[in-house]
């Protein structure tokens, strides 16, 4: 629930994932199923003597994000070091932009807590190196020994920094959702691997100093981890205990926040210019980006409501992850573009949410074959839900699992059978029937309903029983 | 005997066995009192030089033996910059200009001794103890390079490679009597090298003569995708030697002679300027107003620089490391206050200290406005219509004894005078031998315009050859 004095902004680290190389070398990024420190060379390990090199594609990626969140773009950017000692940071700094982001001032919209539009404000979108990872032997707060692994050292991260416009947890993921799906758009960024986007959250009540909450890599994370700060912190507040600002750490397996250090033992990062990289005047690079650049989220729904009259509402559910919109895309061109809305947007991802599967694992010939069997009346609505839940569970096409279950709809033959049969066997609704109650038609056609093993059209057997009624 | 590059390939050419040459090379290192070297890479040389013999290559340095300053990353040989914190570290990978020695046939002698990280002027501040300087065994070669240069003045290594941020190559090679190339900011890759002020410094040639410097420039210079701050350019410096200085004009700036300067140094250099005169140069006075706030500049950017170069040491992944591990904390300061000397240290804090919050637009930002200040002063001088290049003391005295200033840092930097600005501004910058006092080698710097090495070499070479200074043998070879 929104509460008026709840101020939440966030830092988002996001891994530009989809780039071939590393932001300053030529190593891999393909190190996720990789043993640890594989994907390592002198210059990301830091050696002495080694230079870094900017990655152009790096810094296209981050232009093409920062366009799509409205930010404006500098028209010179500077890299900088960030100095400060950590066993995953072989040079002991970072380089990062910092006096000069690429992007300044963008939004993105969510829907608030109300149910209503609403604006987050960006205030910067910046480039920096991803540090090394370091393994705990057990929790961070009790690990005998650390280890370090230095494949994701120099990966291409890109900061998003909000304004503290989230009022809730709720909105935070939202937020979160909605970044992920304009970055997929993006082409840049793919949310499935594993340290993808880290989100650091700065939360505080109002007239309260902040917490900043760090590195939580799920969006289900955050809001578990605001919601606890919320409480924790008003709680705080009832037994006259003033928050102080400090940095805590989130404990996934605990569901509790920790506290890591507070304002007086905040680093002087000493941060000057990196004198190993040049200044970038990448205001020329941005109308080649900008020509590249793919429709996003909000576009396509307008678009998708527009070329295939499907309803605002669908739209923005088909358009809320880029698989399902070109899953979507690929159906509609053909079959019935407002019936294939509504099965992928009510029916299919509804199943595969209850079964945490995404897309992927559903063909888009199959969902074009369960619409036209339906068009053509050869199953019912029933029948096509069960066959999607049959190729979900255990695979197979749909004709097949259609026979294999039997869900052919009923013979015409067969059900008039069974509606002269019911309207015999029902003599006394018959009866009520005709002196008046309509309603007792239901009970005729649930009785064919169950003749025909369900397999009837339910509007096609009252109708049919409708006629015998009448003609008698 | 000395022998210059040409006359070492023609030998080799004419069927000189670079075995006989390098094991010569090696015994008299061996036998050598000045501490010059760290490391020998006497198995791999020889195995190289037995190869040439075998089947002799081709390229512009083939057989030719190279020393090479302990700062520049060698491929399987040890690098640990005379300190004690990189003992042991061994690069994976060769430098940019080491790459390009390897290709043109040259063979690693070994890695010369210098100032702790480059951070001296010295040679004193290394960890392995100071090298002697050959023309005065109880004097320093100069620094930080000192052991580049006092390795090629007494025939330890017929050239050598050092690396310049405030005067490192130059230094040493007027304190030891030869030649010594600070090129322009750029056009050297520094891929390889260990950065201890990456926005001032150089790699260059240590050489008996102007030539020698010029071949090796042609070998080692020219662009690298690896270095984002070097710059393509015309590196063929061999061409234009002989160009002379006919209707050349020399720029004598004034900020650089006067009080401080030894007067045999000051003599020295102004015979030098009649020299050139004498061989068709015009010589006018210029000013560089600006000089006397390079030294401050200077150190408040290196320092700085150096305290974030120097933060990744910490032994965690390579060089020092002993005893037991205890939290990250105290193992790695541990290992820090173990590993730098006194000097790198003292550079360390106060370029921790120029960069911290609330001093740093007080220092480092005041600095790199000099910087500017500095960088048009140069501009200015060697504008078209003004001089073509500049000429000037290397250094305002010859070689110290040692011991003589290592305790007062302060003296020590001020010795950096002459050589500084040239860094700050980025211009290239010779310095070549000059004449004598007391039987000490002096040095003249002739100072060009951005990538105009080819003027400096130019005008290096008329004097060198008008002069007998750069023959001269000192008394300290073996």
């Amino acid at each position: 629930m929104a509460e008026k004095d709840v101020i939440i902004g966030l830092e988002v680290h996001v891994q530009l994932n989809k780039l071939n190389s590393k932001l300053f070398c030529g190593c891999s990024t393909g190190y996720h199923d990789a043993p640890p420190n594989t994907h390592t060379c002198p210059v990301c390990l830091g050696l002495p003597g080694t230079l870094p090199v900017v990655n152009r594609r790096a810094v296209e990626y981050a232009i093409r994000v920062a366009l799509a969140l409205s930010c404006e773009i500098q028209g010179e950017t500077l890299f900088y070091r960030k100095n400060y000692y950590y066993p995953d940071l072989p040079k002991a700094f970072q380089i990062t932009q910092y006096d000069f982001p690429l992007g300044l001032g963008g939004a993105i919209l969510i829907r608030g807590e109300d149910g209503e539009e609403k604006k987050i404000r960006i205030t910067r979108v910046h480039m920096e190196e991803d540090p090394g990872r370091l393994v705990h032997a057990g929790t961070i707060d009790r690990a005998k020994y650390s280890m370090v692994d230095y494949n994701r050292c120099g990966m291409a991260l890109l900061e998003v920094v909000t304004e503290p416009d989230l009022r809730s947890p709720k909105e935070a993921r939202s937020f979160l959702d909605k970044l992920r799906n304009i970055l997929e758009y993006l082409d840049v960024f793919d949310g499935n691997l594993e340290g993808a986007m880290r989100i650091d959250s700065n939360i505080s009540l109002a007239g309260g100093e902040r917490a900043e909450v760090k590195n939580i890599s799920s969006h289900k994370g955050v809001e578990k981890a605001l919601a606890y700060e919320i409480t924790r912190q008003r709680s705080a507040r009832r037994r006259g205990v003033a928050q102080v600002q400090e940095t805590r750490h989130y404990d996934e397996l605990r569901g509790i926040t920790v506290t890591i250090r507070t304002k007086e033992e905040a680093h002087d990062y000493r941060y000057f210019p990196e004198p190993d990289l040049v200044p970038m005047r990448i205001a020329d690079w941005v109308p080649k980006v900008k020509a590249e650049l793919p429709e996003l989220p909000d576009s396509k729904r307008g678009r998708f409501v527009a070329d295939y009259g499907i309803a605002d509402d669908h739209a923005k559910s088909l358009t809320s992850e880029i698989r399902v919109a070109n899953f979507y895309e690929d159906v509609a061109k053909r079959s019935s573009p407002r019936l294939a809305a509504v099965w992928i947007a009510d029916v299919l991802k509804g199943e595969l949410n209850y079964r945490d599967a995404t897309i992927d694992s559903f063909s888009p010939d199959h969902m074009v074959e369960i619409l036209s069997m339906l068009e053509r009346g050869e199953i019912t609505e029933k029948g096509a839900v069960e066959v999607i839940r049959t190729l979900l569970d255990t695979g197979g096409d749909p004709a097949g699992v259609v026979e294999a279950k039997g869900l052919a709809k009923a013979e015409d033959d067969a059900v008039k059978v069974a509606v002269r049969a019911a309207v015999e066997e029902c003599a006394q609704a018959v009866a009520d029937y005709r002196s008046g109650n309509e309603k007792a038609i239901n009970f005729i056609v649930g009785m064919v309903m169950k003749k025909t093993r369900g397999r009837a059209d339910p509007g096609e057997a009252n109708r049919l029983v409708k006629e015998a009624l009448d003609e008698t | 005997m000395i022998v210059m590059l040409r006359m070492l390939m023609e030998e080799l050419a004419t069927g000189a066995s670079a075995e006989e040459m390098a094991s010569a090379l090696f015994e008299k290192i061996k036998k050598s009192r000045l501490n010059a070297y760290n490391i020998l890479s006497e198995d791999s040389a020889l195995e190289r030089a037995r190869e040439f013999d075998r089947s002799p290559w081709t390229g512009l340095m083939a057989g030719v033996p190279i020393a090479i300053k302990n700062s520049i990353s060698t491929r399987g040989i040890e690098t640990n910059c005379s300190s004690r914190i990189l003992s042991g570290y061994i690069p994976p990978y060769d430098a940019t200009v080491i790459e390009r020695l390897k290709e043109e046939g040259a063979i690693i002698v070994g890695k010369t001794n210098m100032d702790e990280f480059a951070m001296g002027t010295s040679t004193e501040t290394s960890r392995f103890g100071p090298t002697r300087n050959p023309w005065d065994t109880d004097r320093v070669p100069g620094g930080s390079s000192g052991g580049s240069a006092a390795a090629v003045a007494a025939g330890e290594a017929p050239c050598a490679l050092g690396s310049d941020t405030g005067g490192s190559i130059r230094c040493p090679a007027s304190f030891c009597g030869i030649v010594g190339l600070k090129p322009t900011y750029g056009l050297v890759s520094r891929y390889g090298l260990v950065s201890y002020a990456n926005s001032l410094e150089q790699i260059g040639p240590l050489t008996l003569s102007v030539e020698d410097a010029a071949l090796v420039m042609e070998v080692i210079a020219g662009h690298d995708s690896r270095d984002s701050t070097s710059v393509k350019s015309d590196v063929a410096y061999l061409s234009g030697l002989d160009d002379g200085v006919e209707g050349l004009v020399c720029g004598v700036p004034k900020e650089y002679f006067g009080e401080g300067v030894d007067p045999s140094v000051e003599k020295a250099v102004w015979d030098a300027i009649s020299k050139l005169e004498e061989l068709g140069a015009s010589v006018k006075e210029v000013s560089l107003p600006s000089t006397k706030y390079a030294l401050a500049a200077y150190y408040i950017i290196a320092m700085s620089e150096a305290s974030s170069n120097l933060a990744r040491f910490d032994g965690l992944r390579y060089g020092l490391r002993f005893g037991a591990d205890q939290d990250w904390h105290t193992t790695f300061s541990d290992i820090r206050a173990a590993g730098f000397g006194p000097e790198v240290k003292r550079r360390i804090l106060l370029g921790t200290y120029a960069l911290s919050a609330g001093y740093y637009g007080r220092y480092y930002l005041k600095a790199l406005k000099v910087r500017t200040l500095i960088k048009q002063d140069f501009e200015r001088a060697l504008a078209a219509g003004g001089a073509d290049v500049l000429v000037t003391p290397t250094m305002p005295f010859p070689a110290f004894k040692i011991g003589e200033r290592i305790e007062d840092p302060l003296s020590l930097y001020m010795a950096d005078v002459f050589t500084v600005p040239i860094n700050l501004a980025g211009v290239p910058a010779i310095s070549v031998p000059c004449g004598f006092a007391d039987g000490l080698p002096i040095g003249l710097q002739i100072i060009g315009r951005h990538f105009d090495e080819k003027t400096v070499f130019a005008a290096a070479k008329a004097y060198e050859d008008a002069t007998s200074y750069h023959g001269a043998v000192p008394r300290e070879v073996v």
